[in-house]
């Protein structure tokens, strides 16, 4: 491992994002719509990895961040009519303060407690979500796009609604986080980061606040969740509770896992197999989401590393 | 009705919750203590045992007390060899590993959910009560049922202490729970105790979803309620002890039969997070935790 982002690794990550890049003009229409949702997913996927690849925290409860920012953004523009880019604003700011507050009383606690906690506290936000449901309108969701104005930059208009700037704004962001996530596995945060996965203990010894580092961690995982959170309602102008519910909470797990934990490229990999394989999954039976229990079994019994963790160490040892 | 008989119905609501939280809560919370993972499947199984109740009510005929009666025995013994099961197919092979035991066990449970919507639909199911009767209090009638399954229970409590307390294979968990390598070196066969003890838990919560099932109707999606309370029970009482355990369940259980009654159940739920959050920043461990957890 180098520890910076140059060479082989900025090339690798930079390929990544130019063939995403060319992609948007051979796609079918279908699959164009896949793939820009599949790179807002995936940028949920890449924060969480943050959290569980490289600092070794699972949470069972990163559904809450998803949907702090979707609402964070979808109801200052459904009430206020906000602009797509304040309301994107609120929403990763609602997901940092959630993240914030939260991290600051789960992390008193550690293991397998940190866990069930994590689940708890996205349920009570769901429960919530449905509760309030007068404000929030949680149980059957809203629309946005009679309410979103394009945004205009210069003399050029972006709405919303057309395919090339739901699959363009997609990738920024995706970009944005991904290559985010890249320099931080290689700075020297995030080296404490993986030394608190690694061994918590020791690295408290060494002289680091593991606490601090950990609701670092946690903040910048559960903003870029709730960036993507933002970004979905904006882009798919659908906000609803049921992406608060535990099934949100279990899909960048899943992603996650079948791409490889701690692997920066893992969490779009897994994303997108995943997505294809829902999909295709619930064409054939409503009892889809066997397909999720099965996969997350499987992994665990015989692929722990994911794929690009396999492939890290049979052929490509520098790959972060 | 006024707020003295209004809170006297609450609290007897929130009594019959607790009774069954804690029946539920305890196979959790016995399966941490002595296995040392989180079985976030042990919903599924609290839903199985209700689903079964309501297959052997359609397949067995002679009225609904026979058909509860084959489903209180038949229940949690088919649950209880799927645990083993998936204890002998999953669970060991990953060595028990706390963080793969989620991830398989939120596997499991996405496996079961599915194949019994499959393989029962999507509908909820009622069940007629295996005996009717109505305690009349002054002021309004009760179903007599309700106490019945406090009853029975409170008897099953009984019973898990009395078999943790006084047999060979409570001594056998205990001694698991205390210290595992040293219970293998006295001749504990920790796997078997292991397996024993998963089958345990998921059997008590099989019980309590054959109990609950005249009052609530089987349904596949029913498990993740019962779960979350458990997992607030724990996490208030502190994880591995039985006693906090115990205890936490009546106080969630009556402050959620309170809290529903008056307000909304799903109210109930949102301020028992609340609690929990209170009791984590005042006490990282829970009320009866492990020190340093």
């Amino acid at each position: 491992m180098t520890g910076r982002l140059t060479g082989k690794v900025l090339a690798l990550h930079l390929g990544i994002l130019a063939a995403l890049f060319i992609a948007q003009f051979i796609l079918p229409a279908y699959h164009h719509t896949n793939v820009a949702r599949i790179m807002v997913l995936a940028t949920y996927a890449v924060g969480y990895n943050i959290l569980l690849g490289y600092t070794g925290l699972m949470s069972l409860g990163h559904a809450m961040f998803f949907a702090a920012g979707m609402y964070g953004a979808g109801l200052p523009i459904y009430y206020l009519q906000f602009g797509a880019v304040q309301g994107f604003c609120v929403g990763v700011l609602l997901s940092l303060v959630l993240a914030t507050l939260f991290g600051l009383i789960a992390l008193r606690t550690s293991g397998v407690s940190f866990l069930i906690v994590t689940m708890m506290f996205a349920q009570a936000c769901y429960l919530a979500l449905l509760y309030f449901n007068r404000i929030t309108l949680g149980d059957q969701g809203f629309i946005l796009s009679k309410t979103l104005e394009p945004v205009s930059l210069g003399s050029f208009q972006f709405a919303f609604t057309s395919p090339a700037v739901k699959y363009n704004v997609a990738l920024l962001l995706f970009a944005g986080c991904f290559l985010l996530s890249a320099v931080l596995a290689g700075s020297p945060t995030g080296r404490v980061l993986i030394a608190v996965r690694e061994n918590e203990e020791r690295t408290g010894l060494l002289g680091y606040s593991t606490y601090k580092y950990k609701l670092l961690a946690l903040i910048i995982s559960g903003g870029i969740s709730g960036g993507a959170g933002a970004a979905y309602a904006l882009l798919f102008s659908y906000v609803g509770a049921s992406f608060a519910s535990i099934l949100y909470s279990i899909y960048p797990i899943l992603w996650t896992l079948l791409g490889g934990t701690g692997t920066t490229t893992g969490p779009m990999i897994g994303t997108g197999l995943m997505f294809y394989l829902v999909d295709i999954a619930s064409g054939l039976t409503s009892s889809y989401l066997f397909v999720v229990g099965a996969v997350l079994v499987m992994l665990i019994l015989w692929f722990p590393q994911g794929i690009m963790g396999a492939i890290r160490t049979r052929w490509l040892p520098w790959l972060p | 009705m006024s707020f003295g008989p209004h809170l006297f119905l609450a609290l007897l609501e929130g009594t019959v919750t607790a009774f069954v939280l804690a029946l539920i809560a305890l196979g959790l919370s016995l399966v941490f203590g002595v296995m040392r993972i989180v079985n976030i499947a042990h919903g599924e199984f609290f839903m199985l045992g209700a689903v079964l109740a309501w297959a052997c009510s359609i397949l067995v005929g002679g009225g609904a007390l026979l058909g509860f009666a084959v489903a209180l025995v038949v229940g949690p013994l088919i649950v209880g060899a799927m645990a083993v099961a998936a204890d002998g197919l999953i669970l060991r092979r990953i060595n028990y590993q706390p963080e793969s035991t989620i991830v398989a066990t939120i596997g499991l449970l996405y496996i079961i959910q599915q194949l019994v919507l499959t393989l029962f639909g999507a509908d909820a199911r009622p069940v007629s009560p295996p005996i009717y009767f109505r305690v009349a209090f002054p002021w309004f009638g009760y179903s007599g049922y309700k106490l019945i399954v406090a009853g029975v229970s409170g008897l099953l409590l009984l019973g898990t202490w009395l078999a943790m307390s006084k047999t060979k294979l409570g001594l056998y968990m205990r001694a698991t729970q205390q210290d595992q390598e040293m219970a293998q070196a006295f001749g504990v066969p920790v796997r078997r105790v292991y397996a024993k003890a998963f089958a345990l838990g998921a059997m008590l919560a099989a019980v309590a979803g054959v109990l609950v099932v005249p009052i609530q109707q089987a349904h596949y999606l029913m498990g993740l309620d019962p779960l979350l309370l458990s997992f607030i029970v724990v996490i208030i009482g502190g994880l591995g002890s039985l006693k906090g355990t115990m205890v936490a369940a009546f106080v969630v259980g009556i402050s959620d039969g309170v809290v529903s009654v008056f307000f909304s159940p799903t109210l109930a739920k949102i301020v028992a997070t609340l609690l929990v959050a209170a009791v984590l920043v005042l006490r990282p461990g829970g009320l009866f935790g492990e020190e340093g957890s």
